[in-house]
């Protein structure tokens, strides 16, 4: 099923929670919406399932517009990141309560037989019998997901899906819900805050900051290409550096940078610590090491540079450094954008 | 609170000395204040034997007393236990304006002295007040009538349903409601196949409790009711009927029924702790709702 969103807006009180926001979700795709909290995905997963209603805009599965179609009759499955899952109802009984409220009338084979097809596809086979209280998170959270397939929904959505999970846990339940979503093909739209977890998952990516979106694309397209500072700061650690743009060159204190395009004046350089190397010669930005933080696969060190701006840089194990060390910092990527942003 | 295995020093507050003066304190002050008058009450109700408590109990008036006591519990505990419902619902899943207002509005009756809603409902619906005059061309009788003596019994009893819902439906939050709907169930099947069966232990000792209260009234009652013999006399003003008529075995054999109604209410909301309901339940097992991303700037 198709969805799109057109122009949805939505307020709470005198709060503007998503100004708006279009976007087109092809069938059969598996789209993140990541921002940071109160950036408005959750408000827009919840209106694309009926939770909330927008205020203006609309909603279209396929053909049809589905704005204000209630949640009930809407067709989504929705998992929470708190799994929501009936206490008093064993793992099957959850399961089969989409069945049981339906509309369409099953009867009692069939139901089972469902139940133990969705137990197997979550990999619970054993534990229909059990209580939400007796299993734990991660399981808990494959049989949300049971129970929302159980009813065939046209669309998946699914809020923090691995939000209250341990990081291990999270990483296997991510790659699971991935082949889960190669098998059934189903069109599924989920919202993290991590931007690991939505470029490990997604077709598509779509960030969002306060209400409106900010960059959509494949997570090699938002990687690569960051079109603001906004996205390369969310997406992963950078440093920012002052740079004064002249003559189609950005130069900051010892660097030179392309910047074709800039206007002369002030330009602000991201750069990622990877991107970053330490030489005890020139050339380079002057700096002096503060810190070095050694971790399994390299070390990081934090230096700051002769403008006194503190600069992180990922280094190989074998780089020799110490706090107190002058040197200099080599750039082999970065990216510059306009003076405008505020961070 | 055990005394240690080990011979350690104390914990702050716990010396031999300290423990055994609070303890017999309270163990005094209980025995005084509360079981020596209700094992009088037991005492007195078969000073002159059991003939003549039973003579007592199955008199005509305290027949009629005991009748309607059960009545008026009746009617006003299935009444206000769906006020109480649809208040924590309201208040719990909703977001209106006003929420915290009708919070405080329902905890009125806890903190006013019932003989002053007792004179309230006077003025409200007796014959000098508000509706009294309509009402009395309509020829509906309240005060002085059954339907006073509910309507003051609800008053006084009127939070304590809500009172042990709402933090529990705090607590659960709306998740579960919204996954049954979106799983495609109705209000009506969400509200008895979801919502009821998580609240049910908080709701049954609220509905103990209340009733309890129900039953016991007094101030807020013996205003409303006109204490007319073996019309409108609710057993604890029978009670004092007989007190002042100095039947004082008739007082204490009728508060006798009283406290072992209260006696069965303790046991039953024993029983109901058990299962975990009350103020010191267990946390829901639903873990509490995320507020909503966004609702606040």
């Amino acid at each position: 099923m198709k969805i799109r969103l057109d122009n949805v807006v939505k307020t709470f009180d005198t709060f503007r929670a998503v100004h708006g926001v279009s976007l087109d979700i092809a069938s059969g795709e598996l789209v993140a919406l990541l921002g940071p909290s109160g950036s408005g995905k959750t408000t827009i997963l919840r209106m694309v399932a009926g939770l909330e209603y927008a205020d203006g805009g609309h909603i279209y599965f396929g053909e049809q517009d589905a704005t204000d179609i209630p949640v009930r009759d809407r067709g989504v499955g929705f998992v929470f990141q708190h799994y929501a899952l009936f206490p008093h109802m064993t793992v099957g009984e959850n399961i089969a309560f989409g069945m049981k409220v339906s509309k369409v009338k099953r009867s009692k084979q069939q139901m089972e037989a469902r139940v133990a097809e969705l137990l197997r596809l979550v990999k619970l086979d054993n534990l229909g019998g059990r209580f939400p209280s007796q299993i734990s998170g991660g399981q808990r959270q494959r049989v949300a997901l049971a129970r929302a397939l159980a009813v065939d929904p046209k669309v998946l959505l699914l809020d923090e899906p691995f939000g209250a999970l341990d990081a291990n846990v999270r990483r296997d339940l991510r790659r699971w819900l991935r082949e889960i979503h190669e098998e059934l093909g189903i069109t599924t739209l989920f919202v993290t805050h991590d931007q690991e977890e939505a470029l490990d998952l997604a077709d598509r990516v779509v960030i969002l900051n306060e209400g409106k979106i900010v960059q959509e694309g494949t997570p090699e397209a938002v990687c690569r290409n960051p079109n603001s500072a906004f996205v390369m700061n969310f997406l992963g650690d950078a440093n920012r550096l002052g740079a004064t743009v002249a003559n189609g060159k950005a130069e900051i204190g010892g660097a030179s940078l392309e910047a074709a395009g800039f206007g002369d004046g002030a330009a602000s350089v991201y750069l990622r610590p990877r991107d970053l190397d330490w030489s005890a010669t020139e050339p380079g930005i002057a700096a002096t090491v503060t810190r070095v933080i050694d971790k399994p696969d390299g070390r990081r060190i934090l230096a700051r540079t002769a403008g006194g701006e503190q600069v992180e840089l990922d280094v190989p194990p074998e780089t020799v450094a110490r706090a107190g060390d002058q040197g200099f910092v080599r750039i082999h990527r970065a990216r510059v954008f306009a003076e405008s942003a505020s961070n | 609170m055990s005394a240690p295995l080990r011979k350690k020093p104390p914990r702050v507050g716990d010396t031999p000395a300290v423990r055994r003066t609070l303890l017999g304190f309270v163990l005094i002050v209980g025995a005084f204040l509360i079981l020596a008058p209700l094992l009088v009450i037991l005492y007195q109700a078969f000073s002159l034997g059991v003939g003549v408590f039973a003579d007592t109990i199955a008199h005509p008036d305290t027949r009629h007393a005991i009748w309607l006591t059960v009545l008026t519990a009746l009617i006003a505990v299935p009444l206000n236990t769906a006020f109480g419902v649809a208040a924590a619902w309201a208040i719990t899943k909703f977001d209106f304006w006003g929420r915290r207002f009708l919070i405080v509005v329902i905890e009125i009756p806890f903190s006013v002295s019932p003989i002053v809603a007792g004179v309230a409902y006077l003025f409200v619906y007796g014959l000098q007040g508000v509706f009294g005059p309509a009402l009395d061309a309509a020829g509906i009788k309240v005060m002085f009538a059954l339907p006073g003596i509910v309507l003051a019994s609800m008053f006084v009893t009127a939070p304590f349903v809500a009172r042990e819902l709402i933090p529990l439906m705090q607590a659960q939050g709306r998740d579960l409601e919204e996954a049954a709907t979106s799983l495609g169930a109705s209000g009506w099947r969400t509200f008895f196949s979801v919502t009821l069966p998580n609240i049910r232990w908080a709701l049954l000792y609220g509905v103990v409790l209340c009733n309890a209260r129900v039953m016991g009234e007094f101030g807020a009652v013996s205003v409303v009711s006109g204490n007319i013999r073996g019309q409108t006399n609710t057993l604890p003003l029978h009670i004092e009927l007989l007190y002042h008529d100095y039947q004082t075995v008739g007082a204490f054999a009728a508060a006798s029924i009283l406290t072992v109604l209260a006696i069965v209410t303790i046991i039953a909301k024993v029983l109901l702790e058990r299962q975990g309901a009350g103020r010191a339940g267990r946390p829901a097992l639903a873990s509490p709702a995320p507020a909503a991303q966004g609702k606040t700037p």
